[in-house]
């Protein structure tokens, strides 16, 4: 301990304090900070062009599932569309057949009542003939059996016979 | 954890070996610096005398005639008014230098004012008892600083210029960025948190210091720079005012008035958190002071193994078995150089980031 007191030396103590002083300001001022700030400004850079990568990388990844989503979107609205094409077309068949029997039911009961109305024609002609050809029968009928007298008599005896019940 | 437990047991085994060095260099018979060095004694007193500051630079000493080959420094000296003068002037030691009318003597690396004669007075300990004048000079300690401090100001500086043209730079500076980078994210940021910034330009200046320094101290120019007290002091005072004066209201409140204690157990505290604020920086000025000089004790005794062992194992052998140690040793210091700038730096954010910490928990 003696030793090193003895060993110690104000002068250099001074001298060093000095110099590392001195030494201390100038590469603050010529080194350090310039070193120091570079290196930020390196690093923030690099920092920085990370980031961009990184968010380059995301919105990539989200410009995809964007277009999937479209994608996807379209492929639903085709689909929807789809359907519905379909749909309007199974109800317009079904009304195109409705339609259809509902005429084939009309033309049938147009036909019916055709037919209905021939027949009673026919009928009414039939009717008309027979009551024409009775007539005739019964007057030819008539002008034979009146030709004679005793059969003018007996009829007009059952005329009277039939008048005189009424 | 097991690289922590690695350098912990590294740092404990040379702090080991410093303190044998130590014991056995103290109580030694000083001799008079360069010359041969052959035996022990004069070994140790190399050593001891490598490890001091020195007012030249010296680069190697001749050992035949006793010629410092080097040159000299600026000697300031401050004492009643500015003197200043070559250390040629002192002869290494061996001549009185004169100075706008006042005489100073150079005995073991200090200057002393003495009369013309330079005569020295010692106490019963052998400690000289003249008066000695505040000793501002360019000694190599302060040279080494001067170099570091220029190599640091000039590699970062051209790193951040690098930055102007272009983002990542070339050449060196890609090798000092990591490094920055390195203090940023390992030892300002998970020690201090979010206020980190504000305290790297002290931290890095630090730690590149302490490593260079450490680095150089490690070349053959025999820098000791951070194995010097007044060093570490003055480095750990930076961080004990740096602590103090980023000091939040809860960091005062945990030393003078421990929340969530009884208040008998407050009062208790109070002393020990008190202590505990100068031993930190305490801590940090002996770990690193301790270290480098232990290990440059350990790498120049090591060296020092070919002349010892020369008479039991031979010329070769002895030279053979002191490089292959000082190699390995010299290996392991490069790893404390930056161990120790790493532990120095860690620890000051360490002792910031408790100062600053908001405690939410209370």
């Amino acid at each position: 301990m003696d030793q090193l007191l003895n060993d110690f030396s104000p002068g250099l103590f001074i001298m060093q304090a000095l110099i590392f002083l001195v030494l201390l300001l100038l590469l603050t001022k010529f080194a350090w900070k310039p070193i120091v700030q570079s290196l930020r400004i390196r690093e923030e850079s690099i920092q920085d062009a990370l980031d961009a990568a990184e968010r380059a990388k995301q919105e990539m990844a989200q410009l995809k599932a964007d277009n999937e989503k479209l994608l996807d979107e379209a492929r639903q609205q085709r689909d929807t569309i789809l359907k519905d094409a379909r749909e309007v077309a199974a109800a317009l068949k079904e009304e195109a057949k409705a339609d259809a029997g509902k005429q084939a039911e009309r033309m049938i009961a147009d036909a019916k009542a055709a037919i209905d109305n021939e027949k009673r024609a026919a009928l009414a002609e039939v009717k008309t003939q027979v009551a024409a050809l009775s007539l005739e029968i019964t007057e030819k009928l008539l002008r034979k059996k009146l030709s004679d007298e005793s059969a003018q008599k007996e009829l007009i005896e059952d005329f009277v016979q039939e008048v005189k019940l009424n | 954890m097991s690289n922590k437990i690695t350098s912990f047991l590294s740092i404990l085994a040379l702090l080991i070996f410093s303190n044998v060095a130590f014991a056995s260099s103290t109580g030694e018979n000083e001799q008079i610096d360069g010359g041969a060095v052959d035996t022990q004694e004069e070994i140790n007193a190399y050593i001891r005398h490598h490890l001091q500051d020195a007012h030249d630079f010296t680069l190697f000493t001749l050992g035949e005639s006793g010629k410092h080959i080097g040159f000299p420094l600026p000697v300031i000296l401050w004492d009643d008014g500015l003197h200043v003068f070559m250390s040629s002037k002192f002869h290494h030691g061996a001549a009185v230098a004169e100075s706008n009318g006042n005489y100073y003597k150079l005995y073991h690396g200090k200057i002393y004012k003495t009369n013309a004669e330079g005569e020295i007075s010692y106490d019963e300990d052998r400690h000289p008892t003249n008066a000695r004048p505040l000793d501002l000079s360019i000694t190599k300690n302060v040279v080494g600083m001067l170099f570091a401090g220029a190599l640091l100001l000039f590699g970062f500086a051209s790193l951040a210029k690098n930055y102007k043209n272009k983002p990542i730079p070339k050449g060196f500076g890609r090798v000092l960025e990591p490094l920055v980078i390195y203090v940023r994210d390992e030892i300002a940021r998970p020690n201090i948190g979010p206020k980190a910034d504000r305290y790297m330009p002290y931290l890095l200046t630090a730690f590149f210091y302490i490593w260079l320094l450490n680095l150089l101290g490690l070349t053959p120019l025999g820098f000791n720079v951070t194995g010097n007290i007044a060093v570490t002091v003055c480095l750990a005072l930076f961080t004990f005012f740096i602590v103090q004066f980023s000091g939040n209201k809860d960091y005062w409140k945990h030393i003078f008035w421990m929340p969530g204690v009884p208040v008998p157990m407050k009062i208790l505290l109070m002393p020990i958190e008190l202590l505990g604020v100068f031993t930190k920086p305490f801590a940090l000025l002996i770990r690193l002071f301790a270290n480098i000089t232990a290990g440059h004790f350990v790498v120049m005794s090591l060296i020092a193994l070919t002349i010892t062992m020369k008479a039991v194992f031979g010329p070769i052998a002895a030279t053979g078995m002191s490089f292959a140690l000082a190699l390995f040793i010299t290996v392991i210091e490069i790893l404390v150089a930056f161990l120790q700038a790493y532990i120095f730096t860690m620890l000051s954010a360490l002792f910031i980031g408790m100062a600053v910490e908001e405690h939410d928990h209370h």
